[in-house]
């Protein structure tokens, strides 16, 4: 639980308007923020079980009406929540799409640029922006790096599927372990990154960083269903995603088609990165490795090498995270990964994703 | 003065020796056809050529360049285009996106002369330039690949068995497909095992077996050969 991201906040006691998700008015056994002070939730547990529990209509209009915010306040927190897994299946998605490998350390690309932000916003005092993009380009020459050192051999020397599994997982021990050697394996808190309004409508609040995600997620979604279907770029990585040998000799060069692969799921990995920084501003070396898991299931939710399926997966994620997180919290992560198994029984191409045929 | 010259050409898979130093040549605007039977490395061959198989020992000349140390991807700028075994065109895309594929190199050039040229040759590509290529039939599948091929603007075109799980009206349709483009003057090595059809339309050929050319000359002489007859002919 403790690397759960939305689990430390309610110790840790962090800004008001991202306590939405640690509402603790249904857990009295939790007890730790007794008394209620989000004042637009306050109607909702008492009005959700007198809408439950008696036949009065004004307790029961409250309820509804209680419920229904509840209700959109946690779907709206799982949009956020789901567009971070959303860009961070993305690249897992397209690597996998390319060469057919579950890049591992793919999650910790989401910590070395979440330490990235930090790293220039507070030791180097860049501004902001700076930040952010320093922290993508990082990211996308250390997914391209990553790509030559570990896996460039492997692929072009046709070793086994698990050979490739195993240096995946190598380089995220290394990843993490690398950087509690720099930064140390405590816990970090971030500066404050989008200091954005939060919107109101009626009762409904809505975190700056909320819209943010999902604003983000959907524009760099559709930039890349873009770059993939339109550009000569993306026409070879479509290519060589089906058939490498055959894209050679339409004269592609797959070695940079699969390099810029990995850069831009690594750079969409730091993007993801950031807006986690801005929605949980609390970093430390292993965070990659629950967010990476997740987002591996959101894409493998949606089909992977599946683009829209990715996001798909990853919303639906955030979705059932943050609902069940209301209800009963213990059990958000057995939700997730039994999402995962149903998911493999009954469709094990995924939502978007297309039945592969052998070729013979 | 040969176009392609290959000599004394080896490759292994592992421990086997798959091409036994073979040496021959394709002269300019030639149809040359390799032919022999399953295994007896025809597609090792078109592929050290295209660069997709790193021969052990051995020369391959293209035009004054030397293929075995140029890289899979800039064999094509060369002018060498390949049209692969079981034609694997892009399934997943359409039949367009795989014409304009097959034009990668040509990025900066205006493609639409080209498009026409290939839609009035090959018809029935225009009519289903927007389907999936997956979901073509075999012929036109073969048809796209050629076709493909075709838009890089090659000198010279590697064919492998085009021939292969084709009704023999359809083959006879890609045979006429292939005398024609070498016609328009592009060179041609065809690897085929329907012999008949093959030397039908080469100028000379190649028999290859078990890894070692075992006859060699006029198409129209090693169609005639007795032995020719027997082993691939039948009879």
């Amino acid at each position: 639980m403790k690397s759960n991201p939305l689990e430390f906040r309610r110790k840790e006691g962090l800004k008001p308007s991202f306590r939405i998700f640690s509402y603790s008015g249904k857990r009295p056994k939790k007890g730790k923020s007794g008394k209620n002070n989000f004042p637009f939730l306050a109607r909702s547990p008492q009005g959700f079980a007198a809408g439950l529990g008696t036949s009065n209509h004004f307790f029961r209009l409250e309820g509804v009406c209680g419920f229904m915010n509840l209700f959109l306040t946690q779907t709206i927190n799982g949009l956020g929540l789901g567009s971070i897994y959303a860009l961070v299946a993305l690249g897992y998605s397209m690597v996998y799409g390319i060469v057919k490998l579950i890049n591992f350390a793919h999650g910790d690309i989401i910590m070395v640029g979440s330490y990235m932000v930090m790293f220039i916003m507070t030791v180097m005092g860049m501004p902001l922006i700076l930040a952010v993009i320093g922290s993508i380009l990082f990211c996308a020459l250390a997914g391209v790096l990553i790509q030559r050192v570990a896996y460039h051999r492997l692929l072009t020397h046709d070793a086994p599927r698990i050979s490739l599994l195993i240096t995946a997982l190598g380089v995220s021990i290394f990843l993490q372990n690398l950087f509690q050697l720099l930064f140390g394996s405590e816990v970090r808190s971030m500066p404050t990154l989008f200091d954005l309004p939060a919107i109101q409508l009626g009762e409904l609040h809505i975190t700056s960083a909320n819209i943010l995600n999902i604003v983000v997620s959907v524009v760099m979604m559709i930039g890349l269903q873009t770059l993939v279907a339109r550009t000569r770029i993306g026409k070879a990585m479509r290519a060589t995603s089906e058939d490498a040998g055959a894209a050679k000799l339409m004269g592609i060069n797959t070695n940079h088609t699969v390099a810029f692969t990995f850069a831009v799921g690594s750079g969409l990995a730091a993007v993801g990165a950031a807006l986690y920084c801005n929605t949980y501003p609390q970093i430390k070396p292993t965070m990659g490795n629950l967010l990476g898991l997740k987002a591996f299931v959101a894409a493998v939710l949606g089909g992977i090498g599946s683009i829209p399926g990715a996001m798909l997966g990853g919303y639906i994620l955030g979705v059932a995270e943050s609902w069940t997180k209301n209800f009963y919290s213990n059990l958000t992560d057995a939700i997730v990964f039994g999402i995962l198994i149903v998911m493999l029984l009954v469709k094990p191409s995924g939502l978007l994703g297309k039945n592969v045929k052998e070729k013979v | 003065m040969a176009l392609l010259t290959v000599k004394d050409l080896n490759v292994f898979y592992g421990n086997i020796h798959a091409i036994k130093g073979i040496s021959f040549e394709v002269n300019e605007g030639e149809i040359v056809t390799l032919i022999g039977a399953n295994g007896a490395g025809k597609t090792s061959t078109l592929h050290a050529i295209s660069g997709l198989l790193r021969p052990k020992s051995g020369s391959i000349t293209f035009d004054g360049n030397n293929l075995v140390t140029t890289e899979a991807h800039k064999i094509l700028r060369l002018g060498l285009a390949q049209v692969p075994e079981g034609r694997r065109i892009f399934a997943s895309l359409t039949v367009m996106e795989n014409l304009e594929l097959g034009a990668y190199i040509r990025a900066k050039e205006n493609l639409d002369a080209d498009f026409e040229q290939i839609f009035a040759r090959l018809p029935r590509l225009k009519e289903r330039r927007k389907q999936l290529a997956g979901t073509l039939s075999g012929g036109e599948q073969q048809m796209l690949a050629i076709g493909r091929a075709l838009m890089s603007k090659p000198k010279m075109l590697l064919l492998d068995e085009p021939s292969m799980g084709l009704s023999p009206l359809l083959v006879g349709e890609i045979f006429d497909i292939i005398k024609s483009v070498n016609q328009g003057g592009v060179t041609v090595l065809l690897n085929e095992q329907n012999a008949k059809k093959a030397l039908e339309i080469a100028n000379r050929a190649y028999v290859l077996e078990t890894g070692s050319i075992a006859m060699s000359g006029e198409a129209s002489a090693l169609a005639q050969d007795e032995k020719v007859r027997q082993a691939y002919l039948g009879g």
